[in-house]
């Protein structure tokens, strides 16, 4: 069957040129030699998990230690399986190892497998090696806090949880994955629990992500239903014949997972309380894994959203919204976490728009997500370490002139700042520049909101990074002497400044072969030179950073200005989507909750409770009739008789 | 003399018997006018087994006549109990079991 589809899309696809690559079809190998060893990658983390978690105090002394080795063991794996695909041709790269049968049921066929393809291996390296790093990060970031080995075993159960949904070779062991990161998510959102916030945070995280992940079991269901099968060739291959309302819902439910998990419109509420949660966390999972898993997620089921255009707009626009969306955030925050978690959410917005292009953007999703898995890792560490030096304080406005005393966050983090930019030749140059390119291919509008958001994303950054690193001192009087953080922190800032620095130009043009297997790749045909585009969007990038560094240079207030504009106060506070929330959905919902209780309290619970007094009351009554006197009781009885027999006869005649 | 009178008798004596069991406190009264009801309706049994030409009544008659003998030994015994615990007869009285 699938080797019949191969050929019709060999032949199908007769007039593609060197430059419009279609994806293979979803066959993978079955895994052998030194891919036979990838469970590895799951079971390394998840033993540092479970032994940490299981172990108990016994292991603080080198727990973190085992749960570091545990990490780069996974990546050391990774790195070998990389190696292994790089020596094989294009379409025998995907493998699956077929682990063991999961459920099977009649027709439900669920095999528990790893598949491997050139997307999957993308991901694996970027989470363990991201991942490696900032577990060596951590172990200066959390050096005094108590719970130190709790920490690492969170984190080993994310890169486990976040592994698996990656390699996962069905639906519904990615949604395993998809969960086990929403729970690592929520505990170490909420690490430090007893800060009230934290808890609020990790729940309200918790609970928007079940939304999305309601849209995730219904997909899955939905696939179940039409092709009979959750595996990813048994949905994928079969896709373009799907009855096109039911691929555009499948397609929306997926869309509504991705916005849950990646934080995009109208389900970006928790990703800016998620900062609650300690820096090594939100550099590792709310800007360079977890939250791209929705980019991961669109861009594995290409095929879904190649069949059905309706879903793939919206997207396309949901993606476009949420960039705009963020950076807006990202423009109105002091609060240097917050700032960069706008950016992120805008940045996935970029990813995601890119996804809903189509096959003219997933390889620029995936390059995208890569360089910021790089560059907003890289800047989330430097804000830990401003943040560590500075005595945990959060608000830029107390910071700036940092320039002098932590020279080498300064240094990092500037090559992060130039990145995210897309300033030649850093990293996102190349990817948000395609991303920019792609999107006037398809739609001027869609082309002009990221052009725009290119603009903006520079103001917000110079912004940030202005009120950081340069102008006068504003610390706070507590807090005179900040100072660089020590040398476990700082190295793994450098390696990933590098990586910002120098991924764009390295993987820019090789990973579109490497992926196109996978994903399909179509060249933009652009009217305009495509040295035009750059241009304007670098000359964007320069009038948003010049006129935020000659806003915020100098005199940056104590205390946040209250007379701005309208714009301004709404980004204050998210663009008001927490107060959209609040009206739209929890208010009506607690309405809903009090009228509930108020009718079972007085309807049905009055119902019930009326009946049994009034039969109370009734029997009390009754009661009344048992005078105790013999005589009444032989009245009682003569006129019982006396109906009787006047019945009789009444009925005789 | 008919069946007509023996059994207007008989209503007659029952209904005297009834009306005293209803009007009457003292117990031993109470319990004379159960048996005037008893013996009414053995009356009028009677009374239908000569009409009939058969022993059926009759023997009914008789049984109701143990029954009664017994009924009495029962009835007294509790009579006589509950005087000699409360000092009185009196049917009204003894009205504990009630609500």
């Amino acid at each position: 069957m699938n080797l019949t589809q191969t050929f019709a899309s060999v032949v199908a696809s007769s007039q593609i040129d060197a430059n419009n690559i279609e994806p293979t079809v979803n066959n993978p190998a079955v895994a052998t030699g030194a891919f036979s060893y990838m469970w590895l990658l799951l079971a390394l983390p998840l033993l540092g998990a479970a032994l940490l978690l299981i172990g108990g105090k016994r292991t603080d002394k080198w727990g973190p230690y085992f749960a570091i080795a545990m990490s780069c063991g996974a990546f050391v794996v990774g790195a070998i399986m990389y190696l292994k695909m790089l020596g094989l041709p294009a379409n025998d790269r995907p493998v699956n190892l077929h682990i063991w049968d999961w459920v099977i049921v009649g027709r439900f066929q669920a095999p528990l497998g790893m598949q491997l393809d050139q997307l999957s291996i993308v991901f694996v390296l970027l989470i363990t090696f991201v991942g490696s790093l900032i577990h060596i990060y951590s172990l200066g970031y959390m050096k005094h806090d108590p719970e130190k080995r709790k920490f690492f075993a969170y984190l080993n159960l994310f890169v486990a949880a976040m592994l698996l949904l990656v390699t996962a070779d069905s639906y519904l062991l990615l949604y395993v994955g998809w969960e086990g990161v929403g729970l690592a998510s929520y505990l170490l959102i909420g690490f430090w629990m007893y800060k009230p916030t934290a808890a609020t945070a990790a729940k309200k995280a918790f609970v928007v992500n079940r939304v999305g992940d309601v849209g995730l079991s219904i997909a899955i269901m939905l696939m179940f239903v039409t092709f009979g099968s959750v595996t990813f060739p048994g949905v994928l291959n079969n896709a373009a014949e799907g009855n096109p309302t039911t691929m555009t819902w499948i397609g929306l439910m997926l869309l509504l997972a991705a916005c849950g998990k990646s934080a995009q419109f109208p389900l970006q509420s928790w990703l800016l309380d998620a900062m609650e949660g300690p820096t090594p966390v939100s550099a590792l999972i709310h800007a360079a894994t977890m939250v791209t898993a929705g980019v991961y997620l669109i861009v594995r089921s290409g095929p879904i959203f190649d069949a059905t255009p309706t879903a793939r707009t919206v997207v396309m626009i949901v993606g476009a919204i949420t960039l705009m969306f963020g950076a807006i955030i990202g423009c109105a925050k002091d609060d240097i976490k917050k700032a960069l978690a706008g950016s992120t959410m805008s940045q996935i917005g970029y990813m995601i728009l890119a996804a809903g292009l189509g096959p003219v953007g997933y390889v620029f999703a995936i390059f995208h997500l890569v360089t910021h898995g790089f560059f907003k890792a890289n800047m989330f560490l430097g804000a830990g370490s401003v943040m560590h030096g500075m005595n945990d304080q959060l608000d830029m406005r107390r910071f700036g002139a940092l320039r002098k005393v932590m020279v080498i966050t300064f240094i990092t983090f500037s090559c992060g700042w130039l990145a995210i930019m897309g300033v030649p030749p850093f990293a996102g140059f190349y990817s948000k520049d395609k991303i920019i390119e792609a999107a006037f291919g398809v739609n001027w509008i869609v082309g002009a909101v990221a052009l725009l958001g290119a603009g903006i994303t520079a103001f917000y950054m110079t912004r940030l990074w202005t009120m950081t690193f340069t102008g006068k001192s504003r610390w706070t009087e507590d807090n005179k002497h900040p100072h660089e953080s020590s040398s476990v922190m700082w190295i793994p800032m450098a390696i990933l400044a590098f990586l910002s620095v120098v991924a764009g130009f390295m993987l820019a043009g090789a990973i579109e072969t490497w992926l196109a297997p996978v994903t399909g790749f179509e060249e933009t045909e652009l009217a305009v030179s495509s040295l035009v585009m750059e241009a304007a969007s670098l000359a964007l990038v320069i009038i948003g950073a010049t006129i935020a560094y000659l806003q915020y240079r100098r005199d940056v207030p104590l205390v946040a200005p209250q007379h701005v504009s309208p714009l301004t106060v709404a980004a204050r506070h998210d663009l008001y989507g927490d107060a959209f929330n609040e009206e739209v959905f929890m208010r009506p919902g607690q309405w809903l909750t009090r009228s509930l209780v108020f009718f079972d309290n007085r309807g049905i619970d009055g119902l019930v409770n009326g009946i049994a007094a009034a039969l109370g009351g009734l029997s009390g009554r009754m009661r009344r009739i048992q005078t105790g006197f013999a005589r009444s009781y032989a009245l009682s009885m003569l006129g019982g008789a006396v109906l009787v027999i006047a019945a009789l006869i009444l009925v005789r005649t | 003399m008919s069946t007509t009178h023996y059994l207007v008798l008989s209503a007659i004596l029952f209904s005297l018997g009834v009306l005293g069991v209803l009007v009457r406190r003292n117990a031993l009264i109470v319990f004379m006018c159960v048996e005037m009801m008893l013996n009414a309706s053995n009356l009028a049994f009677v009374a239908f087994a000569q009409q009939n030409g058969n022993l059926y009544g009759q023997t009914i008659a008789f049984f109701v006549m143990v029954v009664a003998a017994a009924e009495v030994v029962v009835g007294l015994a509790i009579i006589v109990t509950i005087y000699r615990t409360r000092r009185s007869a009196s049917v009204d009285e003894p009205s504990l079991l009630k609500y």
